[in-house]
């Protein structure tokens, strides 16, 4: 019988979560216990409907499109995007909402919708939910391509989609309910960490299992970057959540550090989630996905080498420039600043070689807005790594740390690079994945870039001078040695520029509505009728 | 961790260990650069992601 295993487990689940509900030490926990049912209740209605007692060629579980019996498993990957595209509508909308929340404070809807709830939910929607559906599903697609082989493991992708998909809604709703660690980009308590940890380690065996079988002699440089980010962000997760319950059936834990320490380890984690997750799983994108749209080779295969060892190397002694002037010893902070200022070189090498890609086919960028959404992450990729090692020097950091430069810093990063190569990523795969012509439409992808772009300076340049500008307010002292503008003064100040920010996130967040849009109907088959990109400034002179 | 521990430590990681990882990372960049079949196997390599094309998936 197909999907009986499943369904026993999936309900058996349910009934312990009920009875983890029932008997919960706390609230918090308890409501978990109840969205957890809940989310498995409906899985196992789901499955029961899938049951099959007599096998039916007909009627194989098939939710995104043709069945998958192709030499690629596709269907995940299809899932994948949907995902993506979903989560990313979702965390960009939540980011509006909270920069709204700055600029009028009234909008904080107590307990559970204010900044302090929010803003966890739109990191974790942004670079968890939207950014690692893209690396999952584009993690799939690529390993199946480049190695010549079929997803290890069957089911364990869709296990590993899934889980994952449950791990967000834990993590989400935990936030709202103010279940956290407090520990930046790692908020989910330690059930939760849990739950990640058993996806993580499937991620892993399928990917890794996918290498294995590969009939491709040479592992393509796209799978190193991207399986540097599977094993590096297992290690970050494990150590950095280490953590003892005060109950088993109780929400809250205490993590296994303390004092600087614990710091150290927040921020080792901290910012090799930037490194691995946000910049090496996305650097595999690039090498697939810009020679795949350019339709040439990159540029340097050997330097895609230097630039992979390099910056694996260097990433992981970063961290400590997160704690400039603290209790950490001064040869730790100077390590991570020296480091920083390193991964200058390798992270400038790898944006010239994607760039370097479109050598001699320049004039694309006119007529496929995709590559140019490529190219533009490109340059922000170079952008906030020139801009992060020299954040990291001590005193320029003096100025910059705790200020919206920061805020600036991050998502000139997170949009500009991780969203802009994800959305180019998403527009190649869609019409490939659904077997579609073209996208529906061109000129819509066109209009997403503009809108995105230009969101993204307004954004990044408001919070630029907001952040100085506050950082040297805070800094202000008069003749006689008292600071000259109090903490309330310095905020609202920069109340203009929050509106700023918020103009540049609605643009943005408008960007990937347009794009939803797109890919719904690429996906359902319709082709706007349209001049080709380029031709219409090309029209003869009647 | 003692502190007689933790200063030879220390040593070894400013003298032998800082020689041991700078000559580790030259010779693996020399061995990228430098071998003699690099230059084709990286051609070769450069062009997998396109295989599919040609070959169709099976």
């Amino acid at each position: 019988m197909k999907f009986a295993t499943e369904t026993i487990v999936v309900a058996i689940a349910a009934f312990l979560a009920l009875l983890g509900a029932a008997f919960a030490a706390d609230d918090a926990f308890r409501a978990h216990a109840y969205v957890l049912f809940l989310v498995l209740a409906i899985t196992t209605v789901v499955f029961l409907r899938r049951v099959e007692t007599v096998p039916s060629e007909g009627s194989k579980f098939s939710i995104f499109g043709a069945r998958d019996t192709g030499a690629y498993l596709d269907n995940v990957v299809r899932a994948g995007v949907i995902a993506t595209v979903f989560w990313g509508v979702v965390g960009f909308t939540v980011g509006v909402l909270i920069a709204s929340q700055l600029a009028w404070p009234v909008l904080n809807l107590e307990p559970y919708l204010n900044f302090g709830r929010l803003r966890p939910l739109h990191t974790s929607a942004v670079i968890f939910a939207f950014g690692g559906n893209g690396l999952l599903a584009t993690s799939f697609y690529v390993v199946q391509r480049t190695c010549r082989a079929r997803l290890f493991g069957g089911n364990l992708a869709w296990f590993v989609f899934w889980g994952y998909q449950l791990f967000i809604v834990l993590a989400a709703t935990g936030y709202v309910l103010g279940i956290t660690e407090g520990r930046e980009y790692a908020e989910p308590e330690w059930y939760v960490d849990l739950w990640l940890t058993v996806v993580w380690v499937a991620y892993l065996v399928v990917y890794l299992g996918t290498i294995v079988k590969r009939r491709e002699p040479h592992i393509y440089v796209a799978n190193w970057f991207y399986l540097s980010f599977i094993v590096t962000i297992a290690m970050l997760h494990v150590v950095n959540n280490l953590s003892m319950p005060v109950s088993f059936l109780g929400a809250k834990s205490y993590s296994a550090f303390s004092g600087v320490q614990d710091a150290l380890t927040q921020w080792w984690y901290g910012h090799n989630a930037v490194g691995f997750f946000l910049t090496a799983g996305f650097l595999g994108m690039m090498y697939y996905f810009i020679p795949k749209q350019a339709n040439r080779p990159v540029y340097s295969y050997r330097l895609s080498i230097i630039h992979f060892w390099s910056l694996i190397f260097l990433y992981i002694w970063a961290g400590p420039h997160h704690l400039h002037y603290t209790a950490l010893p001064d040869w730790a902070q100077t390590l991570g600043m020296v480091f920083s200022v390193m991964l200058w070189m390798p992270s400038w090498g790898g944006m010239i070689n994607g760039l370097m890609t479109l050598s001699g086919a320049w004039d694309k960028l006119r007529t496929d807005p995709i590559i140019r959404m490529m190219v533009i992450a490109v340059a922000f990729y170079g952008m906030s790594t020139f801009e992060g090692p020299m954040m990291s020097v001590k005193a320029v950091n003096s100025l910059s740390h705790y200020t919206d430069w920061t805020i600036g810093h991050v998502h000139s990063g997170a949009l500009g690079w991780v969203g802009m190569i994800t959305f180019g990523a998403v527009y190649y795969l869609v019409p490939r994945l659904w077997e579609r012509h073209r996208l529906y439409s061109l000129r819509l992808v066109n209009w997403h870039f503009w809108l995105a772009t230009i969101g993204i300076v307004i954004y990044a340049a408001s919070m630029w001078v907001s952040g100085i500008m506050q950082g040297l307010m805070w800094r202000e002292y008069d003749d006689q040695g008292f600071l000259v503008y109090s903490f309330a003064e310095t905020v609202a100040a920069m109340h203009p520029y929050y509106i700023m920010r918020l103009l540049g996130g609605v643009m943005y967040l408008s960007g990937s509505v347009i794009m939803a849009y797109n890919i719904i109907q690429t996906i359902r088959g319709v082709e706007r009728t349209e001049i080709p990109m380029g031709e219409a400034a090309l029209q003869p002179a009647e | 961790m003692d502190n007689a521990t933790y200063t030879m430590l220390r040593q070894f990681a400013d003298s032998w260990g800082l020689a041991f990882m700078f000559v580790f990372f030259a010779v693996a960049i020399g061995f990228v650069l430098l071998n003699p079949r690099a230059s084709a196997n990286a051609r070769n390599a450069a062009a997998i992601p396109f295989k599919e094309d040609h070959v169709d998936g099976e």
